[in-house]
C-alpha cells in the first residue's frame, strides 16, 4: 500500500464524476455547476429519472446539440448550447434563484477550491488581483437539500483541498453535505469529515496524510470502485 | 397613444448622460444587441448618452452589445454577477485600467434585486453571501435559527429588452431561454424599451400565454431578424 501515488494513481475527473452520478435519486431535480460537475450527467444511471435546472431558467434540459444544430437562444448556464427533453419549462431568472434558494432542488454538485470540515465551501475567487466574478454560486450553496462538491483531493502542487477551515474567500457557510475526491467519498456531519469510501489501494494513514483536517470514521469504510476505461 | 416607435434611433432617444440603464438578456440570449447598438450609434454622433451605468448578468462578450458599448467609452460603471467571461476583453481592459466602475453581485441577489424593485419592496432578506467578502458592511439578521443577509432594490431608469411577440398594447413574450432577466428588468425601469420580433396586431398573444403584461413596457420597436450576439463574437464582428 505504500506505492500509492497520489498525483498519479488518483481517479480521473471522469471517474469522479461517474461515483458522484450514481448517487443520483430517481425523480430529483438537480444543478451541476458549470464545467466538472457537469460531466456528472453523462453518467446518469440508466432507470433513473433526473431533471436538470440551469440558473438562467431552464428545467428539464437535456444533451447539447450536434455541432451546427445550435440555437444560441437556447444555452444554460455556462452558456454552452442545450436541447430540451419532453416536459421542459423556461422561466425568469427570479423564478429560478426561488428554486435554488427556496429548497426545491435535492442536489446542487459544484466544484471546490478549498471545503472546510463545518461544510465551509470556497470556490468563487483565488483572492488574487484581477477582475472578480461570482457567478450564481453562492446561491446555489443555499436551498439544495443536498449541496455536493467534486474535486481533486489535493491541489496541483499537493496540498490539501479538505481543511480544518477555508483560507481562501468563502462561497458558502456551513454548506456543503458530501464530498466525492479523486481519493475518497467523505460526508460532513456536526462540523467533521466523515469518511465513507476510500480507493482501496489507499491507507488509512496515507489518506489522513493528504487531508488537512481530521477524517472520522463512522462504521464500515466502504471501498471507493470505479470503471478503470472512462 | 401609441407605444411603437418607427425606428430604433426613436426609440433609444430620450436616454439621457448619467443614466442607469437595465441590459436584459444572459450571454447571447436574450440581448437586445439592435437597441444597443442604436443607443452607441448616438453616442458615436452627439457624445450622448455618456457616464451610463448598465446593469445586466456580465459585462459584454467580444465587440458588439455591451462590450462595443463599453469600448466606445459611454459606460463608466458596470452591475453584474459574471464579468469575467470567455470574451471579455473590452470590459477587463478598462477595469484592469480603472476607468470603469463594477459591483459585483450574485446572480440570484442580483435577479431578486430587480424583482424587488418591480414589486415596490425596497429591501428584502437572503441566504446568499451570508459570510462571505461580498456581505461585507451589510446589515444582516437571525430568522427561525438561520443567517441572512439585507439587500435592497436596484432600480433603474431605462431598460433595454429584447421579446420574441408583442402586441400593440406591450404584452410580451420570449424566444427559448431568451427569457432570463427581461421580465423582472421591465418590471423595475421607470421607462422600458423593447425591441420585438414579432409586433402583431391587438389580439395576436393568447391572454393566456402573455409572459409581460403590458404595463410594464412604455416603447416598442419592431426588429425582425435580430442579430444574436453568440453568433456575432463567433464570426468575430466588431461594432
Amino acid at each position: 500500500m505504500a506505492d500509492f501515488n497520489v498525483m498519479e494513481d488518483k481517479l480521473t475527473n471522469a471517474q469522479i464524476a461517474w461515483r458522484a452520478a450514481q448517487d443520483l435519486a430517481d425523480g430529483s431535480y438537480v444543478n451541476l455547476g458549470i464545467g466538472f460537475p457537469e460531466m456528472i450527467a453523462k453518467f446518469q444511471p440508466e432507470g433513473r429519472e433526473v431533471t436538470y435546472h440551469t440558473e438562467n431558467g431552464v428545467l428539464g434540459f437535456g444533451k447539447a446539440p450536434a455541432e451546427g444544430e445550435e440555437d444560441w437562444d437556447l444555452i444554460n448556464a455556462g452558456k454552452r448550447a442545450i436541447t430540451l427533453n419532453a416536459g421542459a419549462s423556461f422561466f425568469h431568472h427570479a423564478d429560478s434563484f426561488s428554486m435554488v434558494r427556496g429548497g426545491h432542488l435535492d442536489l446542487a454538485v459544484l466544484g471546490a477550491y478549498q471545503v472546510g470540515q463545518n461544510g465551509d465551501l470556497a470556490n468563487w475567487s483565488v483572492g488574487a488581483k484581477g477582475v472578480p466574478a461570482v457567478g450564481g454560486a453562492m446561491d446555489l450553496v443555499h436551498g439544495a437539500k443536498n449541496v455536493a462538491v467534486v474535486t481533486d483531493h489535493v491541489t496541483k502542487k499537493g496540498a490539501p483541498k479538505l481543511l480544518e477551515a477555508c483560507t481562501l474567500p468563502l462561497t458558502g457557510i456551513a454548506c456543503v453535505t458530501r464530498v466525492y475526491t479523486s481519493l475518497a467519498v467523505i460526508d460532513i456531519r456536526d462540523g467533521q469529515f466523515v469518511l465513507c469510501e476510500k480507493l482501496p489501494q489507499i491507507s488509512m494513514d496515507q489518506l489522513q496524510s493528504v487531508t488537512g483536517a481530521r477524517l472520522h470514521v463512522d462504521g464500515v469504510v466502504d471501498d471507493l470502485i470505479v470503471p478503470e476505461t472512462l | 397613444m401609441t407605444k411603437i416607435a418607427d425606428t430604433l434611433r426613436d426609440a433609444v432617444a430620450d436616454i439621457p448622460d448619467g443614466a442607469q440603464i437595465m441590459i436584459g438578456g444572459f450571454g447571447g440570449s436574450g440581448a437586445p444587441i439592435e437597441l444597443i447598438h442604436a443607443l452607441i450609434d448616438r453616442y458615436r454622433a452627439t457624445g450622448s448618452p455618456a457616464n451610463v451605468t448598465v446593469i445586466n448578468n456580465n459585462a459584454g462578450n467580444g465587440a458588439t452589445g455591451i462590450a462595443a458599448m463599453i469600448k466606445a467609452g459611454m459606460v463608466t460603471k458596470m452591475i453584474c454577477s459574471f464579468p469575467r467571461s470567455s470574451n471579455a476583453e473590452a470590459f477587463n481592459t478598462k477595469y484592469l485600467a480603472g476607468e470603469i466602475d463594477l459591483e459585483l453581485v450574485p446572480q440570484g441577489t442580483l435577479a431578486e434585486r430587480i424583482r424587488a424593485a418591480g414589486a415596490g419592496i425596497p429591501a428584502f432578506y437572503t441566504p446568499t453571501s451570508f459570510g462571505t467578502d461580498l456581505a461585507k458592511g451589510k446589515h444582516t439578521a437571525e430568522f427561525d435559527g438561520k443567517m441572512y443577509v439585507r439587500e435592497r432594490w436596484l432600480k433603474a431608469d431605462f431598460a433595454l429588452l429584447k421579446a420574441h411577440k408583442g402586441d400593440h398594447v406591450g404584452n410580451l413574450t420570449y424566444r427559448l431561454a431568451g427569457r432570463n432577466f427581461n421580465p423582472l428588468m421591465a418590471m423595475a425601469a421607470d421607462h422600458s424599451i423593447a425591441q420585438v420580433t414579432d409586433l402583431g396586431p391587438p389580439g395576436s398573444i393568447h391572454p393566456e400565454h402573455v409572459i409581460t403584461p403590458g404595463i410594464f413596457i412604455d416603447t416598442m420597436v419592431e426588429v425582425p431578424n435580430p442579430k444574436q450576439e453568440e453568433e456575432l463574437v463567433r464570426e468575430g464582428v466588431v461594432y
